[in-house]
């Protein structure tokens, strides 16, 4: 049956939710227009127009919800993005595997954020919420899915879309247009993560918050209150820096997790996309806070803020069009809204920058030279290290858009992305911390104190000397080796050493104050994180078997750098830097059973993901399914044990997984790291004998052997422990004319006894044979005959090539100091935007009382 | 000069210099007539060849050689560039999954001798996440596909 209200309802709630953000813009305009008495209409009519888009967004993504979580699959949305087998905490996570739902998912922090706007600050109300409502309104746009009459125009992409109608050429829908799919696509298993469920909604709403400091600052302009603006900004930029700078991060720390390419940061346009607006605000917050202490820079500070906010457009643009074509490899697909998200960038890239100029020379400036005795010169100097680096990143990213603009205006163009971009971007970015780093050390000198030449250098002097001390114990103790690096690491630690001293200095009056040095320490931890781990990671699965393909000249003059997988039996261990490793064979993973189950302690059933326990299931001294229970697996995994001994003896196993997916396309590798104090150990497969191929067997060796006889397959010791009759065989019953035997062998592999159970059947007088394999150890073996009269069981053993993985290891020395840089950095935002806010809400209640 | 000079035009140099950079490093997208030129010119740049698998008339792909038990690190196949020009490819890493299944290759790298020495491989695969065929029969694998 198609559930057609569900989505009618939900189409109608975006119409309203379009209308009523409209409408808000509208009223609000209007309550920014007309003189106070008249304003109160105004105002009713704006927020109630809001909250009925709240109640709308609020309605749409409960309607959406509703779909995936019922398996509506005759909608496109639960279809191409749900299945039935989806555990409900990842249904979360369809929402933002579609464009449609992460836009749902904007429009709806923007919607709270909104509400939380219009009741923060009268005074503001009317400008700043006529352009929010506006944004909010052009978001509401990308979802809307109507198409204009006469036109032939489609706006936005409805997530309430029917199969049928997503898909009018599919042939079923000719003969059958109620079909209705028995199951959806399923979720990328990529996104089957912890960190995809709340890494998008955070990323989403570090997007979201920068339209808040974006329409402070249109609204100054356009009130003509030039500077008063500043005061109710900057706590909304602060938490803007921080929660986009926190999602940033944890997106990086889902890739070092799940993605294989080895690592968190790879410069791909998708990543540097929305690094590019995280710089610029950071440098718009310094010239905020110059202005507010020496009324400097409140021009810059314009620029900034509007360059944030059009970057972030520009960022969504860049993911969703599809401009990035191959240049990115994950990058949403295009679903023709690149119309549509140009115009919204170009409205309101036009509409502020002509305010911006229409006003320019009203917005006051000081004139007077910046002194480089004080602490707004060295700020300054920061903010444009950070604009500069953001502009690098900004140029290379946008080859592509370039390409398209040649192209548009009827030229060839040609130009790709840097062939290796981590180099490329690396060889900028380091400099500019470099500088960023030295800045923000020399810069909270200043900040504390008026201070001269002479007063300089003596305060100077005690973190210049721990600051050499320490980091010249780091650079032989780690041991640094590369210029580039011990420089970078010398600023870093002169950083920390100088906000440091300003922490405690600080600390001991107001620690409210200390929001800056701790985010300052915070970001020279990651630096040297960053340093360490990336600088300093190091391939350590490099292949030593010297076996090379004959007759192939490349070898010749071929590096061993590049010769970074290794491949592994199964059970034979391999030399690989420091370790013995050993490819330990496949595991599963249970519902409901901590670790690991070996793949043949349960045999398979019909349903992929339930099988039948072997043996009791024991993990840590608990019994969690006695033999012959039933348990359900997470069937798309397979996780390839790998143990790792050091030359002292000690022990530790590694799981990475691969998972299958038919639907998706083949296979899937996620690494496991192994976490210590120091360094990680990330390992990865990167290959793994095809399941499905057909194996290549070898010759069968036959044996006759009677019950409790010992005897040898493929140098394995083997005992044939009994011969059970059986009256099933793979769920056939047998008639009283047939017959089945099922022997039960015991296999003494290394490191496990395998139980291996060949049957012989008789079934309409034809005899058939089972066979079983022992994936472990790479045989099978087949009950080939009986011999009634001497008592004599003949076996069959065929042997294949044993079970393999091609895996990667890389070692990334200190790169714990990376994540607790990025949690003291946040702890830093946390302090300045409390300060900054209690700032702004003072200010706000005198204003009251001085209106009332 | 006021100290305001001296910093816009440091601030410019640094723009001109990344700028500047930006297009030196930047890669381009040729055919392999011209990647054989750039190598014979002595330039070891490199560049993006876009093109296809090379195929029988059946479909079978031709001259992809992968042996992982004897070099997990050396992975070759002919490529067919958009001028229909074909090269043997030389990759030392392992076959990337799904490569069988990709539509379109690009491949990174340059021309060293006869071969394309790639250091990465782009693969793009028909249907990896854009869905575009519906299975009728859902639980059953064998079941009838309607393909669009």
């Amino acid at each position: 049956m198609v559930h057609t209200f569900i989505g009618n309802l939900g189409h109608l709630l975006i119409i309203t939710a379009f209308v009523s953000a409209l409408l808000a813009t509208y009223a609000y305009f209007q309550l920014a227009r007309v003189p106070e008495l008249e304003s109160n209409a105004w105002r009713k009519l704006g927020r109630s127009a809001f909250y009925i888009h709240l109640f709308s967004v609020l309605g749409i993504v409960a309607s959406l919800f509703f779909i995936i979580y019922n398996h509506y699959f005759e909608y496109h949305y639960a279809w191409s993005h749900s299945s039935r087998s989806l555990p409900t905490h990842f249904m979360i996570s369809c929402f933002w595997e579609g464009q449609e739902g992460s836009f749902l998912l904007w429009i709806f922090w923007n919607a709270l954020l909104g509400i939380w706007l219009m009741n923060s600050n009268k005074v503001w109300e009317g400008p700043v919420m006529t352009i929010f409502a506006l944004i909010q309104a052009f978001l509401a746009s990308m979802i809307l899915g109507v198409v204009i009459p006469g036109l032939d125009f489609k706006i936005g992409s409805s997530p309430f879309i029917l199969l049928r109608d997503a898909m009018q050429d599919a042939p079923i829908f000719a003969t059958n247009p109620n079909f209705v799919p028995e199951d959806g696509n399923g979720l990328n298993p990529l996104l089957q993560n912890y960190w995809m469920v709340i890494h998008p909604p955070v990323l989403f709403l570090g997007y979201a918050i920068p339209i808040i400091p974006f329409a402070y600052c249109i609204a100054g302009l356009w009130q003509q209150k030039y500077s008063e603006w500043i005061r109710p900004a900057l706590p909304w930029a602060l938490f803007a820096a921080m929660v986009l700078g926190v999602g940033i991060l944890m997106g990086a720390y889902w890739a070092y997790e799940t993605l294989n390419f080895g690592g968190y940061w790879n410069w791909d346009p998708v990543e540097n996309a929305v690094y590019i607006p995280w710089l610029v605000l950071v440098a718009g917050i310094h010239t905020m806070i110059m202005y507010k202490k020496r009324g400097t820079a409140l021009r810059t500070s314009v620029v900034l803020v509007i360059a944030s906010f059009i970057l972030i457009l520009y960022a969504t643009f860049l993911t969703r069009s599809g401009i990035l074509g191959n240049a990115s490899v994950h990058s949403f697909t295009d679903l023709g809204l690149s119309g549509q998200l140009l115009i919204y960038l170009l409205t309101f890239l036009v509409l502020s920058v002509g305010l911006s100029i229409k006003e320019w020379k009203k917005i006051p400036t000081d004139d007077t030279e910046l002194s480089t005795y004080s602490r707004e010169f060295w700020i300054f100097i920061g903010a444009t290290t950070l604009c500069l680096a953001a502009f690098q990143v900004f140029a290379s990213t946008s080859i592509p858009v370039y390409n398209a603009i040649i192209e548009a205006m009827g030229f060839v163009s040609n130009m790709a992305p840097p062939a290796d971009q981590v180099a490329h971007y690396t060889k900028f970015q380091l400099w500019f911390a470099v500088i960023i780093t030295v800045l923000s050390a020399i810069g909270q000198f200043f900040w504390w104190k008026k201070i001269d030449k002479n007063k300089l250098i003596s305060s100077l002097t005690t973190p210049v000397l721990i600051t050499l001390l320490v980091s010249a114990l780091v650079i032989v103790l780690a041991p640094v080796d590369n210029l580039v690096y011990i420089v970078l690491l010398t600023t870093s630690v002169f950083s920390i050493v100088a906000n440091g001293k300003i922490l405690l200095n600080v600390a001991k009056n107001n620690y409210k104050l200390s929001g800056g040095a701790v985010a300052h320490i915070g970001v020279a931890m990651m630096m040297i994180g960053i340093m360490f781990s990336s600088g300093y990671s190091k391939v350590v699965s490099i292949n030593t078997s010297g076996l090379l393909l004959p007759g192939e000249f490349f070898e010749k003059d071929d590096n061993k750098e590049t010769k970074e997988n290794v491949f592994l039996t199964i059970n034979q261990p391999t030399r690989m830097d420091n370790y013995w490793i050993t490819y330990r064979g496949k595991r599963i993973e249970a519902r409901g059973v901590p670790g690991y189950l070996h793949r043949n302690q349960v045999a398979s059933t019909k349903v992929d993901y339930q099988v039948v326990a072997k043996e009791d299931i024991v993990q840590n001294g608990k019994t969690y399914y006695k033999k012959g229970d039933t348990l359900e697996i997470y069937a798309e995994n397979t996780y390839y044990q790998v143990e790792y001994r050091d030359d002292k003896g000690r022990v530790f196993n590694l799981y990475p997984r691969a998972q299958i997916n038919e639907q998706m396309g083949g296979i899937l590798a996620s690494p496991d790291i192994k976490h210590t104090v120091t360094r990680d150990i990330y390992t990865h497969v990167n290959a793994v004998a095809d399941p499905d191929a057909a194996k290549e067997w070898s010759k069968m060796e036959e044996q006759i052997v009677s019950i409790g006889d010992t005897f040898f397959v493929n140098d394995y010791v083997a005992v044939l422990d009994n011969v059970l009759r059986v009256s099933e065989v793979d769920g056939i019953s047998l008639t009283s004319e047939d017959a089945a035997v099922k022997a039960q062998i015991r296999v003494l592999g290394r490191e496990r006894e395998y139980e291996v159970t060949p049957t012989y059947l008789i079934k309409d007088r034809m005899v058939g044979r089972i066979p079983e394999e022992v994936e472990d150890l790479g045989l099978k073996i087949t009950f080939t005959n009986i011999d009634p009269a001497k008592g004599t069981f003949t076996f069959g053993t065929n042997t294949t090539q044993k079970d393999w993985i091609i895996m990667k290891a890389r070692e990334m020395p200190f790169i714990n100091v990376l994540w607790i840089g990025t949690f003291i950095m946040t702890i830093g935002f946390i302090l300045a935007i409390s300060r900054r806010y209690s700032e702004f809400a003072k200010m706000r209640n005198k204003e009251v009382e001085v209106n009332a | 000069m006021k100290k305001v000079h001296i910093f816009v035009i440091i601030i410019i140099a640094v723009a001109i210099g990344v700028i500047m950079s930006t297009a030196g490093d930047a890669s381009s997208y040729v055919s392999f007539k011209e990647a054989t030129e750039l190598s014979e010119d002595g330039k070891d740049k490199k560049v993006h060849v876009v093109g296809k698998l090379k195929k029988d008339p059946a479909g079978q792909i031709i001259g992809m050689t992968y042996q992982p038990h004897l070099d997990a690190n050396h992975f070759e196949f002919v490529l067919v560039d958009q001028n229909n020009e074909e090269r043997q490819v030389v990759y030392n890493q392992p076959k990337p999954q799904d490569f069988e299944r990709s539509e379109q290759i690009v491949v990174i790298g340059s021309i060293q001798g006869e071969t394309f020495k790639a250091d990465k491989i782009l693969m793009k695969c028909p249907s990896k996440y854009q869905e575009n065929e519906i299975k009728v029969n859902g639980s059953d694998s064998k079941g009838v596909e309607a393909k669009l």
